[in-house]
């Protein structure tokens, strides 16, 4: 009996361990799966090395940095300043958009997720198996991070936490092949779902044959899934061809850079929120629809009365809220009636016409004569006269 | 002749004391977890996989070979987020085999260390890759090319840390 006593316990411990698996890979297709203890006795005892280390790390590399390595810090400085400068003036551009939006949005009762709380996190460790595309983070439920959190970086989405334990978690990215993220192409609004590979590639699956998909499209999250909030970057389409079973072969260049992770986001509150009409300065929707509509050049009577000689509304549509009016004139010349229909023009949109040039100018003052730092002049430019 | 049959009376029969036993594993999981964020190429090692190896041909019994790699595989199945056994079983096997191996052959040489490493790790990924699509249905790709060159690399690697391992063995 001794002599088959080693292939006994080999077989018994084998046969233990299959069971286990199969107990877990029912329970993985049923419900939520809850976390094993070893997984907790493994990570507990393996992360806080990983931090130590980590934590050290940063620290000297802080030293070096700030302290000793200044190499090119003023020039970078410059570069910022005149980068804000920019995005000053971008910011300005893209706010009566925004607004627009908005005030669409609320006409229509849609509801938009924003990401209302994150916290940051250090990638401290990884699964340490090419089969396992994860990574752990330095944060856990202590902090707030709980399953099922969407992860990203300031480049794009990352994945989402799979399992949090009390001062860290696991997150599984999304070129893993267990995971999956609703998208949407955002040139052409079609929907697919993004998959990790066995090689660690991400794809774009669930697209048809006869869409039109071509590299370099930008791809963002949906929020279909209600796990990532919609409209994070996710990647970028790399390969486009035709696949098996009528759907198209998209390989997916992801936006953050997965291999080299440091830092990341966790999204820790999301929150529902319809825009409303008190946010967007009283203007409603109809308003902005009519002042979109194609206007018909002024009656010649009519401009004989005009005491100031005004262009088209539609030569140039001034971004500005304020900068609206000459619209509105223009359609309300077309009407017969100076003041228009009383139901449909707001109090703010019944000045004169030469009152609403003022409100251009001084609206658009700060953009002219903000850069000290000589934005470039077609920069200016394109912010007054830019057309919606 | 780096492989050399010998009796079971000339085979030297090794232990570890307690501390090295438990640190010498958790080092290597926490190199395998921790080094593959800085160093991509990383993820090509096996650590766990060697100590296994290390520990199951000095200690040249088949029970403990099986226990230390049942157990270091379950640790790192556990650092993954797929179903804890995958590893447990491959090493398992490794662990039972290299211990069978290490009582009848001496592989105390760096020529057999290589070829003993070589063999256990194809040995590991088949039966890592046969449990994997097999029980728990992962779509795996197996790749000719990066498990030969995993072999080697870590058969490579064996040679070297076993010598450094080796002065933590001491004599039963």
């Amino acid at each position: 009996m001794s002599r088959y006593r080693n292939v006994t316990i080999l077989v018994a411990i084998l046969f233990a361990q299959v069971l286990g698996l199969a107990v877990q890979v029912k329970r993985r297709s049923g419900a939520d799966e809850s976390t094993r203890i070893i997984r907790l006795w493994t990570v507990s005892a393996i992360t806080p090395f990983e931090k130590a280390i980590v934590w050290c790390q940063n620290g000297l590399g802080g030293m070096w940095n700030n302290y000793v390595y200044l190499r090119g810090v003023r020039q970078e400085n410059r570069d910022l300043k005149f980068e804000i400068e920019q995005l000053r003036l971008e910011r300005v551009r893209l706010s009566d958009d925004a607004q627009q939006a908005r005030r669409l949005q609320a006409l229509l009762g849609f509801k938009e997720q924003y990401i209302a709380k994150t916290v940051a996190a250090q990638v401290i460790g990884s699964s340490g198996s090419e089969q396992s595309r994860s990574v752990y983070i330095d944060k856990g439920t202590s902090d707030g991070v709980e399953k099922d959190m969407a992860v990203i970086t300031a480049d794009g989405l990352v994945g989402k936490v799979l399992r949090a334990y009390g001062s860290s978690s696991q997150v599984l990215l999304i070129n893993d092949q267990s995971s999956g993220v609703g998208v949407i192409l955002d040139k052409s609004r079609l929907q697919g779902v993004i998959k990790g590979t066995a090689a660690g590639e991400v794809v774009l699956e669930k697209v048809m044959t006869d869409e039109q998909v071509s590299p370099g499209d930008l791809i963002v999250t949906s929020g279909g899934d209600q796990i990532f909030p919609k409209g994070l970057t996710v990647g970028t389409v790399m390969k486009v061809s035709p696949g098996a079973d009528l759907f198209l072969n998209i390989r997916v260049k992801p936006s953050a850079n997965l291999s080299r992770l440091e830092e990341v986001l966790v999204i820790t509150k999301k929150e529902d929120r319809a825009p409303s009409l008190a946010e967007t300065n009283s203007v409603r929707a109809v308003d902005i629809l009519t002042q979109r509509l194609p206007s018909v050049p002024d009656k010649p009577a009519a401009d004989a009365n005009q005491p100031v000689a005004e262009p088209p509304a539609s030569a140039a549509k001034p971004s500005n809220a304020a900068a609206k009016p000459p619209g509105n004139a223009a359609l309300n010349n077309r009407a017969g009636d100076p003041a228009g229909p009383a139901g449909i023009k707001p109090a703010a949109l019944q000045k004169p016409v030469s009152t609403a040039k003022k409100a251009v100018q001084q609206t658009s003052r700060p953009v002219t004569t903000a850069p000290a730092t000589e934005p470039p002049a077609a920069e200016a430019g394109t912010t007054e006269d830019k057309p919606h | 002749m780096p492989i050399t049959y010998t009796s079971q009376e000339q085979v030297e029969v090794y232990r570890f004391s307690a501390p090295a036993a438990i640190i010498i594993p958790l080092v290597a999981l926490f190199l395998q977890a921790f080094l593959p964020l800085r160093l991509h190429f990383f993820s090509l090692f096996d650590l766990p996989l060697l100590v296994v190896i290390f520990f199951a041909v000095a200690r040249r019994s088949p029970v403990s070979g099986l226990l230390t790699g049942a157990l270091i595989g379950l640790l790192q199945d556990s650092l993954t987020h797929q179903p804890i056994g995958i590893y447990g079983i491959a090493k398992t096997v490794v662990g039972f085999g290299a211990s069978s191996l290490g009582a009848k052959l001496d592989v105390d040489n760096v020529g057999a260390r290589f070829l003993v490493t070589l063999f256990f790790y194809a040995v590991h990924e088949v039966v890592y890759f046969t449990v994997a699509r097999g029980l728990v249905k992962l779509t795996l790709q197996w790749s000719w090319g990066h498990e030969i060159g995993g072999a080697l690399l870590n058969a490579v690697t064996a040679a070297i840390l076993f010598t450094l391992l080796d002065r933590f063995k001491q004599r039963a």
